[in-house]
């Protein structure tokens, strides 16, 4: 059985420190939903709060319709997967798998024929009867999830389950959670601060910045559509360039320095005339001998096989990175003039103070007015 | 390098191996000679063994000594784990206070528990007829098996707490939580983890405890009256002049040492195959708890404490009382002072001049010993370190008698004189020494010696300019705390002095046994400040708190 959590307006403090003040989140029944930010934003609070560890200084905790916030974390069937592990290092790997289950009403056979389904879906069987000290990370990551996993719990929490592993066993066990993930549905939080690992194994992404959340989207909205610029920044690359709206009977014109784009994608209330904050991503240029285009000089490039980045200095003086698809003639050397064309559907357009974000499409699901 | 030249670690090794052959292994030799041996025929014979067994006046010690030091080790196990895991687990006040009681109790020579336990509860104490006299109950007697249980618990009990206390700072917090996480909480979660995570731990601690107890001296001595334990029969068949029996003192001896040394193999096939590293990446946090469960576990820690420290406190109380010969009078003065530095000033001298010169050599040594068998590990170093390691089982009365009884003729007479404390009280304390000392040199990466050598200093240049200064904090803090126990050392001490070689221990056991109990509580509270005042250096120079033992 899968729960719905449902967090309104917690509050977390320590001491002084107000860590968070008023977040509320719903997180939907079996999806794997992401907590993503900079370091000491709150993720590892909030998810420690779920658990049970952290004291919850104000707000209500709901699992499905039973506010958890006295509830003790043992009874609360959460499944946890820590940062380190946290493998009990005295035990082999079968007795941490089948170690929650003694608490369960099971027969020992039953006991048994769980723990070793778990091992064989983990694929760590073979070193059951092991201490955990002679596992590599990976495998000791597997024990970690199996024991999390094995006692089918309500909601499955993951603080940076990754964080401790080489680069590559990185990408391999993200694939391993999100099959595991899908094929029991629990509903899961992950916390991390990898986004290229948040975008590859979420449902939903909520993006944290000091205690509040600023965007919870799918990754593909977060992507495209980011709630504001702080958003736009942490997520991907974006180049920020200063500009203005103009609006003259039925027309927007966004005017960048003394290029003029007209705009389709804006929302229906934005009418009037402003300076504005432009997100566009690398990808969002194309170079075009089109003359009327923005003008640039090319500064410095980078060759990453596929694509090739550039650096360019534009006509206002901001520099700014572009990436295009290499090509098989040449690189196109520093100190050469080009015009670059904007993929205009896909650029985004701030309210200056960076808040706000003027194009249709955003799909934010947070509750809060608060930024 | 030509092969002929020694290196000069291989020569610091030899001359190492000789001084332990000399000292350890010839000394023991000979006891086992002379236990072996019929002094009228001088023929091989078994006779003191079978006398031994035969008459339960003998082997009866032998069962005493057992049932106390059981009882002891169980007991200290008992009080000692439930007050490291509550001073971990949650909040107590006053928790950095406390636990400079709990060691400087641990560091006081047991004895004087014992002989204040006696002017509290003895026959003629203070509790005792206080009672008496006011709600007419007679308390339990404190002689015998029940005193010595009692003080030597309250003595040891220390041990376990700072053994303990060190092994929970390595387990990670994220395993509690896990383990709750599971559904495991209070009792359970100490049963299935946290128990096994300091098993191993609880068993080096019981081991000493086991040592401590199995040899002490002083306390069955004072407390026990008729129960008779194995270091007391040692002491009186070796020093007793009329039925005294050195040959028979040596099958004891021995004895004794087979039965520690079962015990240190056992321990070591124990905890051998239940060791795994712990590292804490997270330590556990100590949470507040409020409510009835607060009272009563601040209520047990302070009194258990309490009732530890309460004979430390009594002697230093009784020492500034006015005495009339051999009683406590009314008033307060320094006259307790004044006659023990008149009579038994040059004891704190001695107590300096040994144990200083003990100190320097151990610190020597250990550093010697312990850089031999971490960088140069071969064969003979391999067995030198095992060698180090033999004085861990001998009881100290023991040591003292195979070293009299070798050193008490020519070619090398020492008995008598300062040497031969020296020797007794480096060869006691040096495993500990060693042990720390290879602790602190394994963490310091080998590459940075192998740098000085490849810029062309010396093996010698290297050690002297490279390792010992980084290993020097480490070595200071461990060297304060052998300090400690040199000053307070009695079992070896009261078997090899002399009037010139007295130390302040052993001024302070012979003052109780006479009865001068106010010159007694003088010294023994110079005793305890110079102990306090150690304890306040190694502090100084010790990075982290926690003692380590
Ligand atoms: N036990 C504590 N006592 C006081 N402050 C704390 C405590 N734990 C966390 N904090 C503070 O709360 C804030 C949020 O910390 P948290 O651990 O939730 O960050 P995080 O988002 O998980 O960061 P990271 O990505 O580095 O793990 C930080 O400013 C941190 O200093
Ligand atoms: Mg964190």
């Amino acid at each position: 059985m899968s729960v719905n959590i449902n967090i309104k307006n917690a509050i977390k403090r320590y001491g002084e420190n107000t860590i968070l003040s008023g977040l509320s989140v719903n997180i939907k029944e079996g999806e794997l939903f992401t907590l993503l930010g900079p370091s000491g934003c709150g993720k590892t609070t909030l998810l420690r709060m779920i658990a049970g560890f952290n004291s919850i200084e104000g707000g209500e905790f709901y699992f499905n319709d039973a506010v958890i916030n006295q509830m003790s974390p043992s009874k609360r069937n959460i499944g946890m997967v820590f940062q380190n592990y946290a493998i009990f290092p005295h035990l082999t790997v079968r007795e941490n798998v089948k170690f929650g289950l003694k608490n369960r009403k099971l027969t020992k056979e039953e006991m048994n024929q769980l723990t070793d389904e778990m091992l064989r879906t983990m694929q760590i069987e073979q070193y059951a009867d092991r201490l955990p000290e002679k596992l590599s990370g990976g495998q000791q990551q597997r024990v970690a999830l199996a024991r999390a996993i094995v006692i089918k719990p309500d909601v499955l929490l993951m603080d940076e389950p990754l964080s401790n592993l080489d680069a590559k066993l990185r990408v391999e066990m993200r694939s391993v959670i999100r099959d595991i993930q899908r094929s029991v549905g629990i509903t899961t939080v992950y916390v991390t601060h990898d986004q290229e690992e948040a975008m590859s194994i979420s449902d939903r992404i909520a993006v944290m910045k000091d205690g509040f959340i600023q965007h919870i989207g799918t990754p593909k909205n977060i992507y495209q559509r980011p709630a504001n610029t702080f958003v736009a920044t942490f997520i991907g690359r974006s180049n920020m360039i200063k500009g203005q709206l103009k609006f003259n009977n039925q027309e927007s014109i966004l005017r960048i320095h003394n290029t003029e784009f007209k705009m389709t994608t804006l929302k229906k209330s934005v009418n009037q005339n402003q300076d504005v904050v432009v997100s566009i991503r690398p990808e969002e240029f194309y170079i075009t001998d089109d003359s009327t285009q923005m003008k640039g000089e090319v500064l410095d490039y980078i060759f990453l096989g596929l694509n090739t980045h550039y650096t360019v200095k534009l006509e206002s003086d901001e520099l700014i990175e572009i990436v295009i698809e290499s090509s098989i003639d040449s690189i196109i050397q520093p100190g050469t003039h080009i015009h670059l064309g904007l993929k205009l559907e896909k650029i985004n357009v701030f309210t200056q103070d960076g808040k706000e974000n003027l194009v249709t499409g955003v799909e934010n699901d947070n509750v809060q007015e608060k930024a | 390098m030509s092969k002929k030249k020694l290196d000069i670690w291989t020569t610091i090794s030899f001359v190492i191996l000789i001084t332990y052959v000399l000292f350890l292994i010839y000394p023991m030799f000979n006891l086992v000679v002379e236990s072996l041996v019929n002094k009228e025929t001088q023929t091989l014979s078994f006779e003191y063994y079978q006398k031994f067994f035969q008459f339960p006046y003998y082997s009866n010690t032998l069962i005493n000594s057992f049932k106390v030091t059981v009882a002891v080790t169980i007991l200290t196990l008992l009080i000692g784990t439930p007050m490291a895991y509550f001073f971990n687990m949650y909040e107590i006040k006053g928790k950095s206070w406390l636990q400079i009681l709990i060691i400087i109790s641990s560091m006081s020579a047991p004895f004087i528990g014992a002989y204040s336990w006696i002017l509290l509860l003895g026959r003629n104490g203070v509790f005792t007829n206080f009672f008496k006299s006011t709600f007419n109950i007679q308390i339990p007697d404190i002689y015998g098996f029940n005193g010595i249980l009692m003080v030597l618990t309250l003595q040891l009990f220390p041990l376990i707490f700072l053994y303990i206390n060190g092994a929970m700072k390595n387990v990670d917090n994220t395993l509690l939580e896990a383990a709750e996480n599971l559904g495991y909480t209070g009792l359970r979660r100490f049963r299935t983890i946290v128990f096994p995570l300091i098993l191993p731990t609880i068993l080096a601690g019981s081991l000493l405890v086991f040592m401590r107890a199995f040899a002490d001296f002083g306390t069955p001595m004072l407390i026990g009256e008729g129960y008779r334990t194995f270091p007391v029969l040692i002491f009186s068949e070796f020093i007793g002049e009329v039925t005294g029996d050195k040959g028979f003192a040596a099958a004891i001896s021995i004895i004794a040492i087979g039965i520690t040394t079962i015990f240190f193999l056992v321990q070591s096939y124990i905890s051998n195959r239940k060791k795994f590293s712990m590292s804490a990446l997270h330590p556990i946090e100590p949470k507040k708890i409020s409510g009835i469960k607060n009272v009563l576990l601040h209520l047990y820690i302070y009194l258990v404490i309490g009732i530890a420290m309460l004979p430390q406190g009594y002697v230093i109380y009784t020492s500034f009382l006015n005495t009339k010969g051999m009683l406590f009078i009314e008033g307060y003065s320094l006259m307790s002072y004044t006659q023990a530095f008149d009579r038994l000033g040059n004891s704190i001298q001695n107590t300096f001049v040994i144990g200083g010169l003990s100190l320097i050599i151990i610190v020597l040594l250990a550093i010697l010993i312990a850089y031999i068998s971490v960088r140069r590990p071969n064969i003979l170093t391999k067995f030198i370190d095992t060698l180090s390691m033999i004085p861990y089982i001998i009881p100290g009365s023991v040591l003292g008698i195979s070293l009299l009884a070798a050193f008490l003729t020519p070619p090398l007479r020492l008995a008598g004189g300062v040497t031969i404390m020296v020797i007794a009280l480096v060869i006691r304390r040096l495993p500990y020494t060693i042990r720390s000392s290879a602790a602190i040199l394994q963490q310091i990466s080998i590459s940075i010696e192998e740098a000085a050598i490849s810029l062309g200093a010396s093996n010698l240049k290297t050690f002297f300019k490279i390792t010992v200064p980084m290993m020097s904090a480490g070595v200071i803090a461990g060297a304060i705390l052998s300090w400690t126990t040199i000053i307070t050392e009695l079992a070896t001490g009261i078997i090899l002095y002399t009037g010139r070689t007295k130390t302040l221990t052993i001024a302070i056991y012979t003052e109780v046994i006479r009865g001068n109990y106010g010159i007694a509580a003088a010294l023994s509270t110079i005793l305890t400040i110079l102990t306090a005042g150690s304890l306040i250096l190694f502090m100084k120079f010790s990075k982290n708190k926690d003692l380590s033992v």
